[in-house]
């Protein structure tokens, strides 16, 4: 605990907070390309949550305080979440304060506030894109936890810093298990951040939303702290992907000032490499079915156990 | 953490890459794709015991990589392809368990495959025999690919692929079987697929379908 702990502690919540936005805008605008479409400006996240901060908000008569709350738990959740997950340096005094595990009670705390907001109401809508959402969730979060349980194998330990640190300086070799659990981790994550197999963020065709229909009655603040927070989660899937299955460049250890500040452009090029590669997923493949969604998740699933079970046969 | 020579890891990836596969078979919905999918299936073993001939220098191996390479991956998927296209076949398969339930089965037969392998392991003492465990699993899920199929096209390929896991069995516990024994396998694998070949018309003939289960009736009329 000193004093670069802390500083990049502030830099990764400080970078993660303000970039996230900008990360959906670079998805939004590669797939746009992809699409021979054209594209959105960069910045119009940044445009849309500071017009919503600016607006009035107008809440339903029938909302309880619940709904009133939510954005605000379902935010908190999403940025301490930024503060855990090792995107810069591995030396984070918040590192200590929850595990992998922690991490994806986290998330599940933000997906059941939401869910619970998105009932409050009674509206058709919200119930029924808060069930799909759950239904959603209790199918990838065991698929997220055997991804990092082999993470978690490899290093020994259940901290994110740790398990990081272990990655970072094992050998450039072939490794069959974190090969299955990098797959898996992609089509937890597509399934977790509302994109195309599973979810189309796009739309706001009734038959196929769930994220949005959840997320329909909000307005204003309340709305712009939601899609903040979306993309704040979009931005954690982003770094810890990248921090398990590509932790190249990041400061490990007590590093000092200057290898922290070194690993951010280092982290934006493979953030903005990442979002090129979810927008051309997402543009190759097209959205199935929700009763295909256990399938996927079931395959996502069934990766992650082979990478774990793979992991112990080989060793490696 | 000592360092792992290239070729180890490539077997080890061909060995993941093996049990991928066997398991994309088992939940595989369309008989062309499973053709290809087994022809895959073919290449990483041939590949594998190529790697193993290699490194360990025993030159039979080679020939029993040739060998599967032109069986497994030429001679077979094309008579299995040649063989749909006559009896016009390419209809989706049913399978009795929905495709979850078998991916869970599965994942409960590899982890006792892998518990039933260690202690072979122990015993063996080829650079391979860690890959034990992965032949056993692919052997174990082309049973259950042979067990929850109700056509005969994907029974015989699940018999095939559970060949696929005996020959990776026996490379990785004892550099491979004699030639002889080898030569005399494909042989029979080969007339095998002919025989069926040529039974899957019979059936097709006196029942109007490939549906095994008119099979379990031992009198007509019931």
């Amino acid at each position: 605990m000193n004093a670069s702990g802390f500083l990049s502690q502030l830099l990764q919540l400080g970078i993660a907070l303000l970039l996230a936005p900008l990360l959906v805008g670079w998805v939004n605008q590669c797939r746009a390309w992809l699409q021979n479409k054209s594209a959105p400006p960069l910045l119009l996240p940044y445009r849309t949550i500071r017009k919503l901060f600016l607006k009035d908000a107008v809440v339903a008569a029938t909302a309880s305080p619940m709904f009133r709350i939510a954005p605000y738990v379902v935010f908190a959740a999403m940025a301490l979440a930024a503060a855990i997950v090792p995107s810069l340096a591995t030396d984070l005094p918040f590192g200590r304060a929850a595990d992998a595990i922690a991490l994806v009670g986290l998330f599940a705390l933000a997906r059941v506030f939401l869910a619970l907001a998105a009932m409050d109401l009674g509206t058709a809508f919200g119930t029924m894109g808060a069930r799909r959402e759950m239904f959603v969730g209790f199918l990838a979060e065991p698929a997220l936890l055997m991804v990092l349980f082999t993470a978690s194998l490899i290093s020994g330990s259940t901290l994110l810093p740790t398990i990081v640190d272990t990655l970072a300086q094992r050998d450039l070799a072939i490794y069959p298990s974190l090969a299955f659990a990098g797959v898996a981790f992609t089509m937890v994550s597509l399934a977790e951040n509302a994109r195309i197999p599973v979810d189309n963020p796009a739309t706001h065709l009734e038959l196929t939303m769930i994220h949005e229909a959840m997320v329909l009655e909000y307005s204003a603040r309340h709305l712009a702290l939601i899609e903040w927070a979306a993309a704040l989660k979009l931005f954690n899937y982003s770094c810890i992907g990248l921090a398990l299955f590509l932790p190249f460049g990041i400061a490990r250890g007590s590093a000092d000032a200057a290898a922290i500040l070194g690993a951010t452009p280092v982290l934006i090029a493979k953030l903005a490499l990442g979002g090129l590669a979810l927008a051309l997923i997402e543009t190759l493949s097209a959205k199935m079915r929700i009763f295909r969604a256990p399938e996927f998740l079931g395959t996502a699933f069934l990766l992650g156990v082979l990478g774990m079970l793979v992991n112990l046969l080989l060793g490696s | 953490m000592t360092h792992v020579p290239l070729w180890a890891q490539l077997i080890n990836v061909l060995a993941a890459l093996l049990l991928l596969l066997a398991f994309a078979m088992l939940a595989q919905r369309r008989v062309l794709t499973l053709i290809n999918l087994f022809a895959a299936q073919g290449f990483a073993l041939a590949c594998s015991t190529a790697i193993v001939a290699w490194a360990t220098g025993q030159a039979h191996l080679y020939g029993s990589a040739a060998l599967t390479l032109l069986l497994k991956v030429i001679l077979l998927p094309w008579l299995l392809h040649r063989l749909i296209r006559r009896l016009d076949v390419r209809w989706d398969i049913e399978g009795l368990l929905n495709i979850p339930t078998t991916m869970l089965i599965g994942i409960v037969l590899v982890v006792f495959a892998f518990n039933l392998a260690s202690p072979i392991e122990q015993l063996a003492s080829t650079i391979t025999r860690s890959t034990l465990g992965i032949a056993m699993a692919s052997v174990m899920l082309a049973f259950l690919m042979m067990i929850t199929r109700r056509k005969a096209i994907p029974q015989v390929i699940g018999f095939l692929a559970m060949e696929n896991g005996l020959f990776f069995a026996a490379t990785s516990a004892t550099y491979g079987m004699p030639m002889v024994v080898e030569l005399g396998i494909a042989l029979d694998v080969l007339v095998g697929m002919l025989i069926l070949g040529v039974f899957f018309f019979q059936i097709r003939e006196q029942f109007d379908s490939l549906d095994l289960k008119h099979l379990e009736k031992l009198k007509e009329g019931e």
